[in-house]
């Protein structure tokens, strides 16, 4: 493979985003981000509203408006290309045929005055060069495909004519309509209701056999993740605290947040049982402590932490799988009750 | 089914606008002083003529029979005869109609061909020359009168030069001045609305999917964004039209043009109550017509508001 970093469909290298802000300190979104992803690969992106979830995902796609963004480190390398070196056009080029999104509220991100139909014709005539009547053809398999049923009339309806999951169907069948090699995910079911909800995780586990693509699956929820991920990634203030394959990082999770946060989730056989909350909260982006950004709300924290940024390192028990990373000193350290 | 649903509430809503202009008119003109009877026949007229002339015209009657002939003949689009020439007032309005309907539509024209692109080109590249040259334009064009920019645009293209005739009829050249006085202050207006409504649907979560969809800018600008601010435009041309027809009133004195405006205040100065009557009725039905029009219009646009 001509490719470098391991045959990695998506690698992103130590990214760091600032947003400028108006007077005072830039805020620092993004501090430093390693995420990578392997061809047909899903990687769970967990964390709290604003970690940096939206901005990663923003910055693979090459959305992120600058100014006030500012990417002052890393690289963003996709097939082995660096796609922060890329053109304007070059990037749009890439943007929907081979890494395509989609995103969290259906009813808000497709655009209202345009059938279903149109929405998903105009990407396949403008990335595959196909005529309308061809494009047309693809699109309703594709609408059979997501489960929207291969009638003409629902790639004849408007946006509102459809229910929430039905959009959300649209959405992704917008989404992969040019084949791409990587879907992002931005919380995709957050607008949802539960049965629904486990529909869509299907439908997205299903387009991933069916096509091989990688998917980057963004979601505050720790549950829909389980579900799908094979690998998860833990984000906080800007910076992955851990990594780790799906099984290994529920079963033995070792960042004192990814403990906590696994702990909040409410469980039905601890029915009637006090939920626990983690104290405190994601601290602002222009006023990140030193550190370990997470020290002041950590249990386990001593001087040291709130001085040295503990560095991501290899949790080394011999798997072979690997690549469970944390970014914490006291990794071993005995958790208190 | 639904679609002709909502083509009837609103032809229903229509006949009620209509209705209750004609009854406020009706009651109105009873209320302002002064008979038309009098005015008719002179101060100095004998009781007796004055008698046969209110019996003439029905205004002896008690009110409330006056008030029901009245409905009934606006039902049949019959305003009576003119007080000051005799003529039926129905065949008054609509030899002077088409001049004032073809001003107030040239007007229209004008101010969207002035307005809409540079709106659009104001919001799409904000804080660009194009924004500021807008806002110069909006800014100039809401503060000037436009019966003062009619004298101006006289005075420049008809008498220093010699490019469009100073007054009379007829031709297209003669309403190309008195368009364009009426369509600037309109444009003003539509200018600040195409732009404000185009900047707010760029604002929109669509436009961030048309990017990631990878679609040109070209595409997501003037295809995504554009059909949907297009929408309330709709609705704002409408009214322009009808303004512009209100508009034309003023104009048409300052260009003595022959149009409903010029009748209608001849009508007024001659105390010619039946023309002022039918003509304000007229006016109203006109505008609620518009109205009908843009709401079906816009709804075939825009499938979304079928439901209401």
């Amino acid at each position: 493979m001509a490719e470098t970093t391991n045959g990695a469909l998506l690698d992103v290298r130590d990214l760091a985003v600032e947003f400028d802000s108006r007077g005072g300190a830039p805020a620092r979104a993004l501090r430093g981000i390693d995420l990578s992803i392997a061809r047909g690969e899903i990687r769970g992106l967990v964390g709290e509203s604003g970690s940096g979830k939206t901005v990663t995902s923003t910055c693979v796609m090459g959305l992120l408006p600058t100014p006030p963004a500012r990417i002052t480190a890393g690289e963003v390398l996709f097939k082995g290309r660096n796609l922060l070196a890329l053109s304007a056009e070059e990037r749009r080029r890439v943007r929907g045929r081979e890494i395509a999104m989609v995103f969290q509220e259906p009813s808000r991100y497709l655009n209202p005055a345009f059938r279903i139909g149109t929405q998903i014709t105009e990407m396949l005539e403008l990335h595959l060069g196909m005529r309308k009547a061809e494009a047309f053809t693809r699109a309703t398999e594709l609408a059979r495909l997501v489960g929207l049923g291969g009638e003409r009339k629902v790639l004849a309806s408007y946006p509102h004519e459809l229910s929430g999951g039905m959009k959300q169907r649209a959405m992704i069948a917008m989404a992969i309509c040019c084949n791409p090699s990587l879907l992002i995910a931005d919380e995709p079911t957050t607008a949802l209701d539960v049965t629904l909800q486990l529909q869509i995780l299907r439908l997205i586990l299903r387009l991933r056999e069916s096509f091989g693509m990688g998917i980057l699956f963004i979601s505050h929820d720790l549950r829909l993740v389980r579900i799908v991920a094979d690998s998860v990634s833990v984000i906080y203030a800007g910076k992955i605290i851990e990594s780790a394959p799906r099984e290994e990082l529920f079963r033995s999770p070792l960042h004192p947040y990814t403990r906590l946060l696994l702990l909040s989730i409410p469980a039905a056989r601890n029915r009637g049982a006090r939920l626990r909350v983690i104290p405190g909260r994601v601290p602002d982006a222009q006023a990140v402590p030193a550190g370990c950004a997470f020290h002041p709300r950590c249990p386990l924290a001593e001087e040291l932490c709130a001085r040295v940024m503990p560095e991501s390192r290899e949790h080394g028990l011999g798997h072979a799988a690997g690549g469970h990373a944390i970014a914490c000193h006291f990794v071993e350290k005995k958790w208190p009750d | 089914m639904r679609f002709l649903l909502f083509v009837l509430k609103r032809l229903g809503r229509l006949l009620l606008t209509v209705l209750l202009i004609s009854t406020i008119v009706f009651f109105v003109i009873r209320v302002i002083p002064g008979d038309p009877a009098l005015v008719i026949a002179g101060v100095d007229a004998s009781k007796e003529d004055l008698a046969a002339i209110r019996a003439k015209l029905g205004t002896d009657r008690p009110i409330g029979a006056q008030y029901l002939s009245w409905l009934t003949a606006v039902a049949r689009f019959d305003f009576g005869k003119s007080l000051s020439t005799g003529q039926p007032v129905t065949r008054m309005i609509f030899e002077r109609f088409p001049l004032t309907l073809t001003l107030a539509l040239l007007g229209l024209a004008i101010s969207i061909v002035l307005a809409i692109p540079l709106g659009i080109l104001s919001a799409v590249r904000r804080w660009s020359v194009w924004d500021y040259l807008g806002m110069v334009f909006s800014q100039v064009g809401m503060a000037v009168p436009s019966f003062w920019l009619g004298i101006l645009l006289l005075l420049l293209f008809a008498v220093k030069i010699r490019l469009f005739p100073l007054f009379g009829s007829g031709s297209i050249r003669h309403l190309v001045l008195p368009a364009v006085s009426l369509g600037f202050a309109r444009a003003a207006v539509l200018l600040r609305l195409t732009r404000a409504s185009m900047v707010e649907e760029l604002s929109r979560e669509y436009i961030v999917t048309a990017r990631a969809k990878g679609l040109t800018e070209r595409m997501v600008k003037y295809r995504h964004a554009l059909k949907n601010a297009m929408l309330p435009l709709v609705t704002m041309a409408g009214i322009q039209l009808g303004y512009m027809l209100g508009g034309a009133v003023i104009i048409e004195q300052v260009f003595s043009l022959p149009g409903l405006g010029r009748l209608f205040l001849t009508g007024v100065y001659q105390r010619d109550f039946s023309l002022i009557q039918g003509g304000i009725v007229f006016i109203a039905l006109v505008f609620s017509l518009i109205n009908f029009a843009v709401d079906i219009l816009y709804s075939a646009l825009n499938p979304k508001i079928r439901m209401g």
